[in-house]
């Protein structure tokens, strides 16, 4: 050991850490106290969780069950709603009919289910917890770490704590998703309504808008193509996200991905994950054209 | 031009400020002694790290009236007219209209000033983008809660009456520059508010826009007299629109009084700089310079004009008669004065009451 430090004494050699024992200790103190704390409010926990398994299955059954004609006509339509386009639709058809083909219909069912409602969910929290952030600076300096470290912490080390307090299934699978989507729909809500030019804001205040009036009336609408970007990211990270999730018992493309990567089966993981590529080109032009026709106004200039 | 004889009923209210004082800065409250004891707008910005924004500011705003606030840019008067509305709130002072302290409302009294009270047109138009024309000029009267089935003919009127008909589904980007500005002042008179505040309102026009739709506020507030104030950092449209003008300068005011009154007596050096480009044909009025009726049964000069005219205009008239003199009359409509050509070249050349300093100037250019 002393070879590798040019025969320094040990204290300058390596940095003075804490003694094995005490880390042990530590280590097992903590995991042991949170498992304690778990298991003590485990039938509460479950009873949280209940009504999230309850949508979870209830719209994997919707979407597995259904005859496939009638869920790929349901899609389509949805996306020639949003984006009016028939380009995008005719792409989207040919997407589905292609992971249809190839056997993948049912796991793709699964996964849409999972990411329509890990995207509701990081929708509903993220749109309120932005609009916050956007009103208060304090709020903004104490959440934008909290975020950094939801983005940057590797997906599988707080797939721990989440295994730890609601076991393996959809569930945790649908929260580790929320965690990791979340980010992206809180910081550019904060964001497009910080950009909301100021001369408007102030013309609002002249006509005595109060801020109900305001966040409705300018902000909101006004930071649509931002929080719709927001949108379209958060999406898309949650089909990124899947994947990971499998580990924990989610279902669908992701878990065939996992078994693939296990077992070098080559063709089998690419396939699913093109399925998965597929599907997040459906929802990105989707969802950017229908950002975009919200925005027709901005469009036409007058020259 | 305005006729100036402007009656206002007996029982409106104009807006008074009182020894207002603002300065930015997060310890405002700290320096607002110092700074009414004397301490200047340098000394405290140095010393301090606060701006002064306003010192000692007292100006009565006649109602039903135009009243322009002029100054450079840095002079603080989009500051001053930000007051008014209560959008930035004074270090000290008071800004009353019919009796109320503006700066004592509680939120709930301000927001409902600002709803029924006062309307405002901005410099860069701040209309909504995501809201159609018709929409943002009914904007005030949605916030107010009045229903669209009532809302959309007053809005409808209002656009009709700036000459926007047929745009009204249009978005504020699909319309140029003066049309927008057009859409802010149908917003602004939609509210039917008494007050309506212009902040450099016209200042993002081109010249002949600029000249157009000072024709229009002229023409609305003919028959609308409201009590407005206007921004502006041009004088020529200070002299064309307003009643009575206030300059400021550094935050502090110079001189009041009508244009007149600032073309013939500026009060200091920096005024006279000012006011020496001005066209003083389209300032000074017949009646200002007219020479008292002759005594005894001196016949009158058969041309008559109003005390209101100004002397281009009057020149104009005495030029297309023919004749030399005419006879001026007094707001009650009986002769007052008489003027002749004389009179007024000199009065437009130079001023009625001469400035030395200037007339040598011109001689020793001459030489």
């Amino acid at each position: 050991m002393a070879s590798s430090c040019w025969g320094l004494p040990e204290l300058i050699c390596q940095f003075p850490a804490l003694p094995d024992k005490t880390l042990r200790l530590m280590r097992m103190g903590i995991d042991n106290g949170f498992r304690g704390i778990v298991r003590h409010y485990s039938d509460q926990i479950d009873a949280a969780t209940r009504p999230l398994q309850w949508f979870l299955n209830t719209l994997e059954n919707a979407f597995t069950n259904t005859p496939w004609f009638i869920v790929l006509a349901v899609i389509l339509t949805v996306v020639w709603l949003a984006s009016r386009s028939i380009k995008i639709v005719i792409g989207s058809a040919i997407g589905m009919c292609l992971i249809g083909v190839f056997g993948l219909w049912e796991d793709t069912m699964t996964t849409l289910a999972m990411v329509a409602v890990a995207t509701m969910i990081a929708i509903a929290l993220g749109l309120p917890i932005g609009i916050l952030a956007a009103r208060s600076d304090r709020f903004q300096s104490v959440l934008s770490p909290i975020l950094d470290v939801m983005q940057t912490m590797p997906s599988f080390v707080y797939l721990i704590p989440v295994v730890v307090i609601f076991g393996i299934g959809k569930v945790p699978g649908v929260i580790a998703v929320v965690i990791y989507a979340v980010p992206p729909m809180i910081r550019l809500t904060n964001l497009g309504i910080r950009l909301v030019d100021k001369e408007v804001i102030e013309a609002a205040d002249a006509f005595g808008a109060n801020s109900r009036q305001k966040l409705w009336g300018v902000q909101l609408p006004l930071s649509l193509p931002t929080i719709m970007a927001g949108v379209n990211q958060t999406i898309m990270m949650a089909l990124a996200m899947v994947v990971v999730a499998s580990m924990v018992g989610v279902g669908g493309l992701g878990k065939n991905v996992l078994q693939a990567i296990n077992n070098q089966f080559f063709t089998i993981g690419f396939l699913n994950g093109f399925a998965l590529v597929a599907i997040a080109i459906i929802f990105d032009r989707a969802s950017q054209a229908f950002g975009k026709r919200l925005q027709k106004h901005s469009e036409a200039g007058h020259d | 031009m305005t006729d100036s004889t402007n009656t206002a009923p007996k029982e409106r209210s104009g807006i008074e400020i009182r020894n207002l004082y603002k300065i930015f800065g997060p310890n405002a409250e700290h320096y607002i002694e110092a700074v009414q004891n004397g301490m200047s707008k340098d000394e405290l910005n140095d010393k301090h790290n606060h701006v002064l924004g306003l010192q000692n500011i007292n100006l009565e705003l006649p109602p039903g009236q135009i009243s322009v606030i002029m100054g450079l840019s840095g002079s603080g008067k989009s500051t001053l007219i930000r007051h008014i509305n209560g959008l930035i709130m004074p270090t000290s002072g008071e800004i009353l209209y019919n009796g109320r302290d503006v700066m004592k409302m509680t939120p709930d009294e301000l927001r409902e000033f600002r709803r029924h009270e006062t309307a405002m047109v901005f410099q860069k138009f701040a209309l909504l983008p995501h809201r159609t024309i018709l929409e943002n000029t009914r904007y005030g009267l949605d916030i107010q809660g009045i229903d669209t089935a009532k809302s959309n003919p007053i809005a409808r009127r209002w656009i009709d009456r700036v000459g926007l008909s047929g745009y009204e589904d249009y978005y504020p980007n699909q319309l140029s520059g003066g049309m927008q500005q057009r859409v802010g002042l149908a917003r602004a008179l939609a509210n039917d508010a008494d007050i309506l505040l212009m902040d450099e309102a016209f200042s993002a026009l081109d010249p002949l826009i600029r000249m157009d739709m000072q024709k229009v506020l002229l023409d609305l507030q003919a028959e609308l007299k409201k009590t407005i104030v206007f921004i502006t950092h041009d004088l020529d449209e200070a002299l064309r629109l307003g009643d009575t003008i206030a300059i400021l300068r550094d935050g502090k005011v110079e001189q009041v009084g009508t244009g007149q009154e600032i073309v013939l007596h500026p009060a200091n050096d920096y005024i006279a700089e000012f006011v020496r480009e001005v066209n003083r044909g389209r300032v000074i009025r017949a009646a200002t310079v007219a020479t008292p009726l002759p005594e005894g049964d001196t016949p009158l000069p058969k041309l008559r004009l109003k005390g209101a005219t100004t002397l281009e205009l009057a020149a104009r008239k005495l030029a297309e008669r023919d004749v030399r003199n005419a006879t001026v009359l007094g707001k009650d409509g009986r002769p007052m004065g008489v003027i002749d050509m004389h009179t007024m070249l000199t009065a437009m050349v130079t001023p009625a009451t001469v400035d030395d300093s200037e007339d040598e100037d011109s001689e020793e250019d001459a030489a």
